[in-house]
């Protein structure tokens, strides 16, 4: 599998981050080089191997479900970029 | 009084007890020593003020008697652990400004037993890199130098600042975090010791994540024995880390007997790799040797999987990250674009995170979000995982067999020049995480600890990887090693 300059671009778009058009081609030759590498896994035979989700076999805690935090608007908000009254403050979304 | 700086942990624990010295005396070494050494750029904030006032409180707690083993002792914090009020930026422009309005568990638990912080470390932007090259700070230089060269040297990464400050003494030990070998790694490119505990053994809480299911925050010190000490202060169970185990923590100092005979290490042939350097091949063979001397059995073993480790690595981790890395949008905290008028907030998304992130994370979410996407899942993500579960399968079968733990070299090389892998490919660089990334890939614990030196006089290390859970038992090896190989070099001071 090969990535050209059009996947560079639906790659960073996924990603969400800004690539200037005359940069995708260095991009896709980057990306390109780290995917050959992760080629050698169609060596290995994964047949009835079943894909690791947890590293050690553990069982996930249940807890009461009840409020146990909550009431800090103002930590929560505290480091935002842009928060008014309240809430945080971005862009128009909905035309 | 000087020199308070270079104490071991163990040390300065036994002097503050007996009052020999005090938090406050030995806390304003430190902090010279941390002014003192800009020219290793380890620090990225440091909190003197803060320090000091936490040392006053430690030689109350110490002048009431029973006070912790940490009580009084100043430590360094890789910037990747939220600290209250005091910024946590994992090293990267997006997170610029950012103050938590909390603190990690690990932290938590370190002020707790009455540590005194001295300031935030540096280290890769995001914890990814193994050079400390991609911060935002700029590189940490390893204090370390090449016989009769002034060339300025990594410290390693990603935990590089954690790794300079403590093989500079700017402080009596670090917090590092590991996901692929960021804490040993640097640890044997400085001389010094690391630990990545086992998964879930110490609280991944308030620590910025990178790739979840491979994160793990451990010590970074001076010795072996100061290893085991801090690990007893952070390890446990806690309820805010769904991962985290909930299991008896035993005294890892106590087990520090040095007798290991009748244990049997493991050596991994798949580790010797084609074109290993000649030094590295015989500190390895020394290592065992020094271990056979105290009683061990050595043993071959087979690992059949390693080759296969690192571009599993390399799937998992960026696939990882890139759903961690979502968060940084510019809404909550840290940097956020400006935007032209006519721009709404998808522009605002998307530059916010091509100005917030360096090169290194950008092609790491890039990769991330390739091999996640629809069509791709299977072939990179899920064979990655399937790949995962054959590697730990091969440390399972080799502990089956009776082995105690295995020994390997930490790093391919000494440490390189800083700017020397600029050009190069970036998989070139992932390759310095051969012989550790194993270790995250199976949840195990692993220990990087300093046996020699090079021809130019740099430090090398060797990793013993122990069974789940069996940090004690690993460390006891570990410091019959220490003690064996007698690593006590320390690197000139120049800064």
């Amino acid at each position: 599998m090969s990535i050209d300059k059009d996947t560079a671009r639906k790659v960073a778009h996924l990603a969400r981050i800004e690539v200037p058009e005359d940069q995708l081609d260095a991009l896709a030759g980057e990306l390109n080089g780290i995917l050959g590498f992760m080629e050698q896994l169609n060596e290995v035979d994964v047949d009835g191997v079943e894909p690791m989700t947890s590293v050690t076999p553990m069982r996930l805690k249940r807890r009461t479900d009840v409020v146990t935090d909550g009431s800090q608007q103002d930590k929560i908000l505290a480091n935002a970029p842009d928060a008014r009254e309240g809430f945080f403050a971005v862009p128009k979304v909905v035309e | 009084m000087s020199g308070l700086n270079t104490l071991t942990i163990a040390d300065a624990r036994d002097k503050l007890r007996s009052k020999e010295i005090s938090a406050v005396e030995l806390t304003e070494a430190c902090n010279a020593a941390v002014a003192g050494g800009d020219a290793l750029n380890a620090y990225s904030v440091k909190t003197p003020d803060m320090a000091l006032e936490q040392a006053k409180a430690a030689d109350e707690r110490l002048g009431q008697g029973e006070a912790p083993d940490l009580c009084g002792i100043p430590l360094g914090i890789k910037d990747l652990f939220c600290t209250k009020g005091v910024e946590s930026q994992a090293a990267s422009n997006i997170l610029a400004g950012f103050k938590p309005e909390y603190e990690s568990t690990v932290t938590t638990k370190l002020w707790e037993s009455g540590a005194v912080m001295l300031g935030k470390l540096n280290m890769d932007e995001f914890a990814m890199g193994s050079s400390n090259e991609t911060s935002a700070y700029g590189a940490a230089v390893n204090p370390w130098r090449r016989q009769g060269s002034d060339a300025a040297l990594t410290p390693g990464g990603s935990s590089g600042g954690s790794a300079a400050a403590v093989s500079g003494d700017l402080c009596l030990a670090a917090t590092g975090t590991d996901t692929g070998g960021s804490i040993r790694q640097p640890a044997a490119f400085t001389g010094i010791v690391g630990v990545k505990p086992t998964y879930g053994r110490v609280s991944r809480w308030g620590i910025i994540a990178f790739a979840s299911s491979l994160d793990q925050a451990g010590p970074m010190t001076k010795t072996v024995r100061d290893s085991a000490i801090f690990l007893n202060a952070i390890a446990g169970h806690d309820a805010k880390d769904s991962t985290s185990a909930d299991l008896a923590v035993p005294d890892f100092e106590a087990a520090l007997t040095g007798d290991i005979r009748g244990k049997k290490i493991g050596i991994p042939k798949e580790y010797r790799l084609d074109g290993m350097p000649a030094e590295i091949e015989k500190l390895w063979n020394d290592g065992a040797d020094m271990l056979r001397d105290a009683g061990a059995e050595i043993v071959d073993v087979s690992l059949p999987h390693t080759k296969y480790a690192l571009p599993a690595y390399y799937v998992l981790a960026p696939a990882e990250a890139s759903s961690n890395l979502a968060r940084y949008d510019g809404v909550r905290y840290g940097h956020r674009a400006k935007l032209q008028k006519g721009e709404g907030i998808h522009e605002m998304y998307a530059r916010t995170r091509a100005e917030g992130f360096g090169p290194e994370v950008q092609r790491r979410i890039m990769i991330g979000a390739y091999v996640l996407s629809a069509g791709f899942y299977d072939a990179y993500y899920r064979r990655a995982q399937r790949v995962r579960t054959l590697i730990k399968k091969d440390f399972e079968d080799v502990y089956a067999s009776g082995v105690d733990a295995i020994l390997t070299p930490a790093t391919p090389s000494a440490a390189f020049g800083l700017g020397e892998m600029a050009d190069a490919d970036p998989v070139k660089m992932y390759l310095n995480d051969v012989f550790t990334v194993t270790v995250n890939l199976a949840g195990l614990p692993g220990v990087s600890v300093p046996t020699g030196l090079d021809s130019q006089g740099l430090p090398l290390g060797l990793q013993l990887i122990g069974k789940p859970w069996e940090e004690a038992d690993m460390l006891n090896t570990a410091y019959a090693l220490e003690q064996s190989a007698g690593f006590v070099s320390k690197a000139d001071k120049w800064w």
